[in-house]
């Protein structure tokens, strides 16, 4: 055998492989990233755009809720997005801690503050939908006090990660916090079958359907959709930065920051 | 009752809490360069001083 046809016999490394080794290394993925980031806040400022139009003013109201359904559009994505979010973070989380890769260690805690701020949203939006619709603002019920321990176990998190000066020490400490967190997840989905909740059960499921009409489905699925690549975008942009920081007195950043005169 | 100030509110909170997520770390990232750069030059006048 030459050795050109032992080279072409050579078992070649899956693409994918080849990609998520790359994406391990922070100047390649600082790099591979910036690239990103704009086009994904355009698909989510694209896709916003048409379900705000499709919900705030094609839709026609609900005949039980009135216009108050239309809170749905900004509420329901938001609590879909605290629950993905979480379960990404604790995914990464116990990646970060088995395999120790800083990049994926950096992801996880970036992910913290974004699902914080989506929780909050579903609470908050949730919240001023139920004044009309229940006639009070906020009830101890078993979905809205798992959503508001989510909130805790992010704000947790984030505290955790920030109260110890070494980021990789820290990062260890908030995944294992996050990881012990997503026992949460199931309660929050299962809480309207489990118990007798105030909270409506699911008017979609992924098997099953939807009991919406599509003139209001669409939009929220849209929505759902957009909310998606906000958080690519913004997970993304934050992971760049805090590579920044805890790289700073490497080469790598140094060519980048001379290269980046902003 | 109204439903139109609920739907502004919480139209208005959702904007303000996910632009503010989005925009913190553009300011992180500034005060982050202003601090490598800040390095860079105390090394390279160090550097200068001690040939």
């Amino acid at each position: 055998m030459t050795t050109e046809t032992a080279i072409q016999n050579k078992p070649r490394k899956n693409a994918l492989v080849m990609f998520i080794h790359k994406m391990g290394s922070p100047p390649w993925f600082y790099n591979f990233s910036g690239k990103l980031v704009p086009w994904l806040w355009a698909v989510f400022c694209s896709l916003a755009a048409w379900a705000l139009y499709l919900g705030l003013f094609k839709a026609p109201a609900d005949y039980l809720q009135g216009e108050s359904f239309r809170i749905m559009y900004i509420h329901v994505p938001s609590a879909w997005m605290s629950m993905m979010i979480y379960t990404s973070m604790a995914i990464m989380g116990f990646i970060a801690l088995v395999w120790r890769i800083r990049i994926v260690e950096v992801l996880a805690m970036s992910s913290a503050p974004v699902g914080a701020a989506f929780t909050f949203v579903a609470l908050a939006s949730g919240s001023l939908w139920g004044r009309p619709t229940w006639g009070t603002y906020w009830v101890w019920d078993a979905r809205l006090t798992s959503e508001l321990v989510l909130l805790f176990l992010y704000l947790g998190v984030i505290g955790l990660y920030n109260a110890i000066d070494e980021p990789r020490k820290a990062a260890r400490a908030a995944c294992l916090l996050a990881i012990v967190g997503a026992v949460n997840l199931p309660i929050i989905h299962y809480s309207v079958k489990w118990w007798n909740t105030l909270h409506q059960g699911s008017s979609i499921s992924v098997t099953g359907g939807s009991n919406i009409d599509p003139s209001m489905l669409w939009p929220l699925l849209i929505m759902a959709l957009a909310v998606k690549f906000y958080y690519g975008a913004n997970l993304l942009t934050r992971a760049r930065v805090r590579l920044l920081e805890q790289d700073k007195r490497k080469a790598w950043v140094r060519k980048v920051i001379g290269e980046d005169k902003s | 009752m109204s439903h139109t100030p609920f739907i502004w509110a919480a139209y208005s909170i959702g904007t303000v809490v996910l632009l503010w997520c989005a925009l913190a770390p553009l300011s992180r990232k500034k005060s982050a360069i202003r601090d490598i750069r800040r390095i860079i030059q105390t090394e390279e006048r160090s550097n200068d001083s001690n040939p």
